[in-house]
């Protein structure tokens, strides 16, 4: 790979070993992609923490957080002293919620050394964040901006919604960028790789999360990880539905890049959006695709007993915390269900003190930050049966937590917590 | 393009070197592509997806012969686990390049080939004794005999 002098200079130790062993590894992840060379970057979305006991015996037997640090975000099997960051750089979600750590079966030596390694992790630079959406939580790059992101429904989202460029990183990648602000050019990255590959022909009215959730989760079936372009949307998305939307396009598929004909900062027209390339292949998403990908979605679900409503995948917005609050008032959880509620820590706050929080609470329900059940494996106890407004938590907990997931709007997962039953039926 | 030491029982693949080294062992092979995060054990190096046709099957020690990788930004922290403790695969062999599988290739420290001059996936069967120099951008591959 070219490397500039100043590249060169940080890989032979002039900024130290850990800044060294960094672009060691982004060398040879560089190498390994066939990439040409590095670009700046000064935007990081990582995940560094340590939140399972397997991580707390890893840094008492090796090193305490630099060893930690070392191996899992550097590859370095030498522990190096990690120096602060050198980028912007913001925490993703974790395996549990701090705060709410017993609700969620953590013990407390777990939730200690999470602690520990949250100060260590702020002492270098880095946010704690902790959400899968740092784009509502004021991390928005701007259009064009070379980024490093982990997290697949935040990729998706920097790269279609904001026009920021990233690939999906992993945690050793973003590791070694925070201590270089380098990541290899590569993928989406670069101008050509950008442009469409698929034509979608939209034929039927989006008007809900859920239904962008719908069209998200067929939409990765169909193109997996190429880059689709799609016509015909009637009323323009807000931030939530392309959230929604985004989320279900990189769990059911590998989309890390959509372009909506009109809507999206890349595809001023169609044309703009193929860049001269004819697409592969035209496909259609109409009534009987919505349908079909519908009961798909609620397939592992037969009971209709419900034990469990999560919400909050990807992070629930204020706006949707409010909505949530809304739907519950003068109503109350069904004493044989449990509601949790998650969200980023910065809007909990802001919930907390206009008195969403509250109200969802004196309804019964939870209000949790920093993680989900997919990420923690955490459900009330004795959940065998649950109900999401999230395509891609539908997708992921039956596999995780082994139980029957009902998937549809937020109203009827609200009417689920309240009733402690499925009613919600394909409109 | 291919040389073949003995066409009876003998395969020789070329191909574009991910991370090099030296490894043999028993090939894994799967049409699947593989989901790091929520996909794998990686206590045990054993696949976990619901439906995936490795469904409780181990990788560790063997090469493993796959399409490519999917699912969450996970997929490299959840091989890298599986070299700390012991059950990674032996080596790395596979078509389709993507950032997650490059760094999960790397931080393995498993020997990786891709840009094959045949499909890995046609070439070699579950049980066949495969030899991957990545090095040098070679796998050569002993076929299973037949039950008799």
């Amino acid at each position: 790979m070219q490397l500039t002098a100043e590249e060169r200079a940080m890989a032979d130790g002039r900024d130290g070993p850990a800044v060294a062993r960094a672009m060691d590894l982004l060398l040879r992840y560089g190498r390994a992609l066939g990439a040409e060379r590095l670009v700046e970057t000064r935007n990081v979305v990582a995940s560094v923490s340590a939140t399972t006991p397997f991580m707390r015996e890893f840094a008492r037997r090796e090193g305490g957080m630099d060893a930690v640090y070392s191996q899992f975000s550097l590859d370095s099997d030498e522990v190096v002293a990690i120096p602060p960051v050198r980028t912007r750089a913001m925490h993703t979600q974790l395996g549990f919620a701090p705060d709410s750590a017993a609700q969620m079966g953590v013990d407390v030596a777990t939730v200690q050394f999470y602690r520990q390694g949250e100060a260590f992790t702020r002492a270098l630079g880095i946010e704690s964040a902790n959400t899968c959406t740092p784009y509502q939580v004021g991390n928005e790059p701007a259009f064009g901006e070379h980024c490093a992101w982990m997290e697949s429904s935040a990729v998706v989202y920097c790269n279609s919604v904001l026009g920021a460029r990233t690939n999906t990183e992993g945690r050793e990648s973003v590791g070694a960028a925070m201590l270089t602000a380098r990541i290899p050019y590569w993928g989406f990255h670069v101008d050509e790789n950008r442009r469409g590959t698929h034509r979608v022909v939209l034929d039927v009215a989006l008007d809900s999360n859920a239904d962008w959730g719908l069209f998200g989760y067929w939409l990765g079936e169909q193109v997996q990880e190429r880059v689709p372009v799609v016509e015909g949307v009637r009323a323009k998305p807000d931030l939530e539905r392309l959230k929604h939307f985004g989320a279900a396009a990189s769990s059911s598929g590998g989309v890390e890049l959509y372009h909506l004909v009109g809507i999206t900062p890349e595809a001023p027209t169609l044309a703009a959006a193929f860049g001269g390339r004819a697409p592969a292949d035209t496909l259609v998403y109409g009534e009987a695709e919505r349908r079909a990908t519908h009961a798909q979605i609620n397939a592992t679900a037969s009971e209709t007993k419900v034990d469990y409503v999560m919400l909050g995948c990807p992070h629930y917005t204020l706006a949707q915390l409010r909505d949530a609050a809304r739907l519950l008032a003068g109503r109350r959880v069904h004493a044989d269900c449990a509601l949790w509620i998650f969200t980023p820590r910065a809007i909990k706050t802001q919930a907390d003190a206009e008195g969403t929080t509250r109200a969802i609470e004196a309804a019964g329900g939870c209000v949790m930050t920093d993680s989900c059940s997919a990420m923690s494996r955490a459900a009330p106890r004795g959940t065998r049966v649950v109900a999401l407004d999230s395509a891609k938590q539908a997708h992921y907990l039956p596999a995780i937590l082994g139980v029957q997931a009902w998937f549809g709007s937020t109203a009827d997962c609200i009417e689920a917590a309240c009733s402690g039953r499925w009613s919600g039926a394909y409109r | 393009m291919t040389a073949t030491a003995d066409a009876s029982t003998t395969i020789v693949l070329h191909g574009r070197c991910v991370v090099p080294g030296r490894a043999e062992g028993e090939a894994l092979v799967t049409r699947d592509r593989i989901s790091g995060w929520g996909g794998i054990d990686s206590r045990t190096g054993t696949v976990v997806e619901t439906r995936h046709e490795l469904r409780g099957v181990s990788f560790a020690g063997k090469v493993l012969v796959f399409p490519g990788a999917k699912g969450s930004s996970g997929w490299s922290n959840a091989f890298h686990l599986t070299r700390v403790l012991g059950v990674a695969p032996a080596a790395l062999l596979f078509n389709e390049m993507t950032t997650k599988i490059a760094l999960g290739a790397v931080v393995t420290r498993a020997p990786a080939l891709t840009d094959f001059d045949r499909d890995p996936l046609e070439c070699i069967t579950t049980g066949d004794w495969v030899r991957v120099d990545a090095d040098a951008g070679v796998v050569e591959i002993t076929k299973r005999r037949p039950a008799t």
